[in-house]
């Protein structure tokens, strides 16, 4: 396995940081997970671990230790350089539908003004392209998707909504992705997905996980209202299909 | 039962906290002054991670509706048990019917309220802490029913405890975050050689703080942030991240505030002064 030149640094007295270059890479993403793989097969002991992986670092967090910096850092670097080999990680591609009637597609025409494109050529370049989810965070279930082709780079609304209502996708910078609640936002919106992609009453609250990819299919308003009584009994399915290596 | 005859300002249940699930998002939540929540805690000899009530501010009127023992703790709120004044870090017997009601805040700003064997609201993803998106509530509302057990017979080991209060300190211990090297000598005073006003932007995610220092134009790749982590925005405000605060984000984060200053600045309001001190 590649061996990058990571630094360790002190994050309060309960976690660790991790981080790997600064650069948003495919490569760098797997081989942060990789070491996740590794320090959860051979090194840890305990249950008492978080690991948040996001981009290019990953933070450790012992829920009960505080963490002795110095000693720590030099077992983790030991760690690192001693997982050599690459083990075989599933690759997940999750199918997300989207419904991107001008009912939920509230920002699609003025983008469409803006970015020179018709609504028909965003739908077509956001479904075509396959995202890599680089982190999870700011919100339970909300993915940080890396990869959104450059004609669909469309800058934040100047001023935010108090309130984009849960399942809105968004785009905004050299980002697009899901607002899993009801949340203030300011991404431009084009579309909603009929599926939760966070859901508390599932042992495994987010299917999704980082390293994985998506890639949105659209659907007609009837698949989503649907979709939207399945998730709403628990009883929605998300396609996954497994990719190779 | 306890019900909730009025339900205060923003009173909600809170245990130790929501682990296993950072990585999906989910903020840990949990009491916002555990050095309080666990002090009233241990009097009763329950785990740290039995559920308490937090209150904020304005305390609500409570009825219980089975026979326990309770304790009061954290910020300093008069408090009455069927009229009679009752006293913080006591253990106090309660009987079917009778009332608890809260009078004015003195001092602090979140108070909490334990019963013996802790608040049995549902376990979700491993914790009772209301959190909006996660718990069906994201707080109490008049009317409520909140479980406990009944139990009528409990001695004590200790019935009582003096606290060292900690209401009046304003002085906030960190370390350095993550992004500390960035920060230019003229940051460092501005940070270190003054006080800061809380903002009335203020909640159980994050508190802001009112005064900005020079600002920057860092920018960095999104990465994990956790309760008592200060980030430092463009535009040189400072954001303090709390219990129910966001698990990753894209400001610099500078300081990391030790445990019990997290619980120091848990107990601030709007305009209450603080200052850092790096340890």
């Amino acid at each position: 396995m590649t061996t990058y030149d990571i630094s360790i640094r002190p994050f309060g007295i309960h976690s660790i940081l991790v981080e790997w270059p600064n650069r948003v890479e495919e490569a760098i993403l797997e081989n942060i997970l990789q070491f996740i793989q590794h320090l959860k097969n051979h090194c840890f002991e305990d249950e008492k671990w978080e690991l948040v992986p996001a981009y290019n670092s990953l933070t450790l967090i012992h829920r009960e230790k505080p963490i002795d910096f110095e000693n720590f850092k030099g077992q983790l670097l030991e760690w690192y350089a001693a997982d050599k080999k690459e083990v075989y990680r599933e690759k997940l591609l999750w199918r997300l539908p989207v419904c991107y009637d001008l009912e939920f597609g509230i920002d699609l025409k003025e983008i469409s003004g803006l970015l020179g494109l018709s609504m028909e050529e965003i739908i077509k370049l956001h479904t075509e392209h396959r995202y890599t989810v680089y982190g999870i965070g700011f919100l339970p279930g909300f993915m940080y998707l890396g990869g959104i082709p450059e004609v669909l780079e469309v800058p934040r609304k100047p001023t935010p909504r108090p309130k984009v209502r849960k399942g809105a996708v968004g785009l905004a910078g050299k980002q697009t992705g899901i607002y899993p609640q009801d949340s203030p936002g300011g991404w431009n919106i084009i579309g909603n997905c009929s599926v939760p992609m966070f859901d508390p009453k599932k042992s495994v609250p987010c299917f999704v996980n980082v390293g994985d990819k998506v890639q949105f299919y659209p659907i007609e308003r009837a698949e989503y209202d649907l979709h939207k009584i399945e998730g709403e009994v628990g009883i929605y399915t998300v396609e996954k299909i497994i990719l190779d290596a | 039962m306890l019900k909730v005859l009025k339900s205060g300002l923003f009173t909600t249940v809170q245990d130790a906290g929501r682990y296993g699930y950072l990585n999906m998002g989910v903020p840990v939540a949990g009491y916002m002054d555990s050095f309080s929540a666990q002090k009233v805690n241990m009097l009763l000899e329950n785990d740290d991670d039995a559920a308490v009530i937090e209150i904020t501010m304005t305390g609500p009127t409570l009825e219980f509706g089975e026979a326990s023992y309770i304790c009061l703790g954290g910020a300093l709120i008069s408090a009455t048990l069927n009229n009679e004044p009752i006293q913080p870090f006591h253990v106090i017997k309660v009987e079917k019917g009778d009332i608890l009601s809260y009078g004015k805040l003195k001092k602090g700003f979140r108070s909490y309220l334990a019963i013996k064997g802790g608040f049995n609201v549902p376990l979700i993803l491993g914790s009772r802490s209301f959190f909006s998106s996660i718990t069906d509530k994201d707080h109490v509302v008049d009317r409520a029913e909140i479980p406990y057990k009944v139990l009528k017979h409990f001695t004590p080991k200790i019935s009582e405890i003096k606290v060292d209060s900690f209401l009046d300190e304003k002085v906030l211990e960190v370390s350095k975050g993550p992004e500390y090297e960035m920060l230019t000598d003229k940051q460092l005073e501005s940070l270190f050689y003054r006080e800061f006003h809380i903002s009335n932007e203020n909640n159980r995610m994050a508190y802001q703080l009112e005064e900005q220092i020079t600002g920057h134009e860092v920018s960095m790749l999104t990465s994990a942030t956790l309760p008592g982590t200060v980030q430092f925005t463009p535009s040189g405000k400072l954001i303090i991240l709390m219990k129910d605060g966001q698990t990753t984000g894209g400001y610099p984060r500078i300081l990391q505030l030790s445990d019990k200053a997290i619980s120091i600045l848990a107990q601030k309001k709007f305009h209450d002064l603080v200052s850092f001190k790096l340890v």
